[in-house]
C-alpha cells in the first residue's frame, strides 16, 4: 500500500508508521517499506479487523498517519558484507535497508525466511536492488527460482555459509531469538509489541535490555545484539 | 472573549486541560511536538518510593471506543524523578506541575509525597489510590473508608502543597470513598481512574494481557466517569477534577457542568499527540455554541 504526503520525520530504515482507522481507537503500527520524495510503501499482513479494513479502503483515501515513529536500523555498522535477515512481515522493513546499503556500495545479501512457497512475495525487488538473494522455507516442496539460491529450513539454515560483516533482523521473536544464537558477528533486531501510543507516552511496550527499561516503540523497534538479555 | 480559566486549589490554571497521569510521560515526547505550556497543567507518571519495571508484556489491549492498559506502575522511583526528570521537564515546561503518586503502603505514600513537597514546580499531589493493575498497593487502599482516610491524613502530615486524591471507579460506592478522603483532610478529588476489565485472545483462549486484567479507559467509559463526577461534586465541598474518556472540548464542558473545576485528558493523549492542544483550542468555539461565557460560570449545573 503507498501513500503520498509529508515524509520529512522518516529517516532510517526499520523505522514505523502509525496508522488511524476509522471506528478503531488504537493506531495501526506498521513498518515501512520504502521512501520517496513524497511517498512511503507499507506491506502489511491481515492479521485482525483493523488490518482487513485496510484492504477494503479505496485508492485516494486520506488517512491520519504519525510517520517517522521509532529509532530505525543503525546502517553506519554494516561493515563492508551486511547480512539482513527477514522472516514474514519482517521482510518489508529489510527492503529499504538494503537499498540505503546497496545505494553506499555494499555487498548486501538477502536472507527472506517464508513459510511456504505460496508465502512468498518481495524476492524479484531485492533481486533488481542488486542483493545476493537467499529465500527459505520451512515446509513443502523448495521451489526453484531465477537468481535465487533456495534452501529448505529456516533463516537460520542459511546463515553459516554466508560470510558477512554485520546484521540485520526483523521478523517473528522465536525466529529472532534462533538468529541470536546462531549469529557470529554483531547485529541488530527489530522487534514488534502491542502499543498504545507509538511516541513513547504510554509505556505499553516497555523491555528489559541490558542498558535499563526501552520502550520499543520510542528507543527501538530496533535493538543491537549485544543489549539483549537473551 | 472567552474565559476559559480556572482555578484548583488556590492555583490558576489558564484552561481547565490536564494531561492524566500515565498518558503524559514528562511531557518531553510530547513537547517535541508542541509547546506544552498550554496546558492548564499536566500530571507526570506515576510515582514511587523504589523504581518499578512494571508488568510483563502485553500491557495494551484494544477494546470497543477504547483500550485497556496495565503497565503497573512502571517508573523510576521517586529519586530519580526528582535528580533527573523534573529537571528536565523544567525545560519544557514552566507552569506549576500535578505530582502523581503511588504506594504500596501508608509508608511509601508518606516518603513519595515528603520528598516531592520540596519540589519547587511541583504544585499539587495527585495521590493514586486507584491503579488497578499492581497487586498489594494501589486500588486496595481506594476500594475502603477507612483505609482510603488513613492515606489521606498521613500524607497531608507531611505536605503543604494541595492533595488530590485519585480515585478508583471499581467501587460500590464512590461518594461515600470521597466523603471518607475529604472528612480525613483532602484538598481535592479526581476521579475516576481506569475500570477493570479484561479481553481473551480467541486463537489461544488466554487473556491478551500478562497481567490478565487492566484498566479500561477512553470515550467508552466517559458516561460512567461523568455520572460519578455528577455525583461526588455534589457530595463533598471540595474541587473535583473530573477525568475518563474526555476526547473533545464538548466532554470538557460536560464534565464542568457536572461538577468538575478541571479536567484530565487521558487516553486521547495516546491516540492523538496532538488532543490535549486541539481541545483547548476548541474550547472558546464550543463555549460560544453553548452561549458560555466564563467556565467558572458552568461548574456543576447539573445539579446547582
Amino acid at each position: 500500500m503507498q501513500f503520498s504526503g509529508d515524509v520529512s520525520e522518516i529517516s532510517a530504515a526499520g523505522q514505523f508508521v502509525n496508522i488511524r482507522l476509522n471506528g478503531h481507537f488504537l493506531r495501526r503500527p506498521i513498518s515501512i517499506c520504502d521512501v520517496g520524495e513524497d511517498s512511503f510503501t507499507i506491506i502489511y499482513k491481515v492479521l485482525g479487523h483493523g488490518t482487513e479494513e485496510m484492504t477494503q479502503l479505496p485508492c485516494g483515501t486520506e488517512l491520519d498517519i504519525l510517520t517517522g515513529l521509532g529509532n530505525g536500523y543503525d546502517l553506519s555498522k554494516a561493515g563492508d558484507r551486511p547480512l539482513l535477515i527477514g522472516g514474514g512481515v519482517g521482510i518489508p522493513p529489510m527492503y529499504l535497508a538494503a537499498r540505503k546499503l546497496i545505494g553506499s556500495g555494499k555487498q548486501v545479501t538477502v536472507i527472506l525466511g517464508f513459510n511456504g512457497q505460496s508465502d512468498a512475495f518481495y524476492v524479484d525487488e531485492f533481486i533488481a536492488l542488486g542483493c545476493d538473494v537467499i529465500a527459505t522455507f520451512a515446509k513443502g516442496d523448495l521451489p526453484e527460482i531465477d537468481n535465487v539460491k533456495t534452501v529448505k529450513g529456516f533463516v537460520t539454515d542459511a546463515m553459516p555459509e554466508v560470510d558477512h560483516s554485520y546484521f540485520y533482523c526483523c521478523g517473528p521473536e522465536a525466529m529472532l531469538k534462533a538468529v541470536y544464537k546462531a549469529s557470529s558477528t554483531s547485529g541488530q533486531f527489530s522487534f514488534e509489541e502491542r502499543m498504545g501510543c507509538g511516541f513513547g507516552a504510554c509505556m505499553g511496550c516497555s523491555c528489559r535490555t541490558v542498558t535499563g527499561y526501552k520502550r520499543i516503540c520510542k528507543d527501538g523497534p530496533v535493538l543491537e545484539k549485544e543489549e539483549l538479555l537473551w | 472573549m472567552k474565559d476559559i480559566s480556572t482555578e484548583l486549589c488556590g492555583i490558576r490554571l489558564d484552561n481547565p486541560v490536564i494531561p492524566a497521569s500515565g498518558t503524559f510521560g514528562y511531557g518531553y515526547e510530547f513537547a517535541e511536538i508542541y509547546d506544552i505550556n498550554c496546558l492548564g497543567t499536566f500530571s507526570f507518571k506515576g510515582t514511587t518510593g523504589e523504581p518499578r519495571f512494571g508488568n510483563e508484556t502485553p500491557r495494551i489491549a484494544e477494546c470497543p471506543s477504547g483500550m485497556l492498559n496495565a503497565v503497573g506502575l512502571q517508573n523510576p522511583g521517586v529519586d530519580a524523578v526528582i535528580d533527573e526528570e523534573l529537571p528536565k521537564l523544567a525545560k519544557v515546561f514552566n507552569k506549576k506541575v500535578m505530582a502523581n503518586v503511588s504506594g504500596f503502603s501508608i509508608d511509601e505514600y508518606v516518603r513519595v509525597c515528603s520528598r516531592l513537597d520540596k519540589a519547587e514546580q511541583v504544585g499539587w499531589l495527585e495521590v493514586n489510590i486507584s491503579c488497578p493493575n499492581v497487586h498489594g498497593g494501589g486500588m486496595s487502599f481506594g476500594t475502603d473508608c477507612e483505609a482510603a482516610a488513613e492515606v489521606v491524613k498521613a500524607v497531608k502530615a507531611v505536605t503543604t502543597k494541595p492533595v488530590i486524591i485519585k480515585l478508583s471507579p471499581n467501587v460500590t460506592d464512590i461518594v461515600s470513598i470521597a466523603k471518607a478522603c475529604e472528612a480525613a483532610g483532602a484538598d481535592a478529588i479526581s476521579l475516576i481512574n481506569t475500570l477493570m476489565g479484561m479481553r481473551i485472545d480467541l486463537r489461544t483462549g488466554k487473556p491478551i494481557l500478562a497481567n490478565t486484567t487492566g484498566g479500561y479507559s477512553g470515550p467508552a467509559v466517559f458516561p460512567v466517569a461523568l455520572r460519578m463526577v455528577y455525583q461526588v461534586a455534589q457530595a463533598v465541598s471540595v474541587p473535583v477534577v473530573g477525568m475518563g474518556g474526555v476526547s473533545s472540548a464538548e466532554d470538557v464542558l460536560e464534565m464542568m457542568m457536572a461538577g468538575a473545576c478541571a479536567v484530565e485528558i487521558g487516553a486521547a493523549n495516546l491516540t492523538d499527540p496532538m488532543a490535549a492542544k486541539n481541545i483547548i483550542d476548541a474550547l472558546p468555539e464550543a463555549m460560544e455554541k453553548y452561549g458560555i461565557n466564563d467556565l467558572h460560570d458552568i461548574i456543576g449545573t447539573a445539579w446547582k
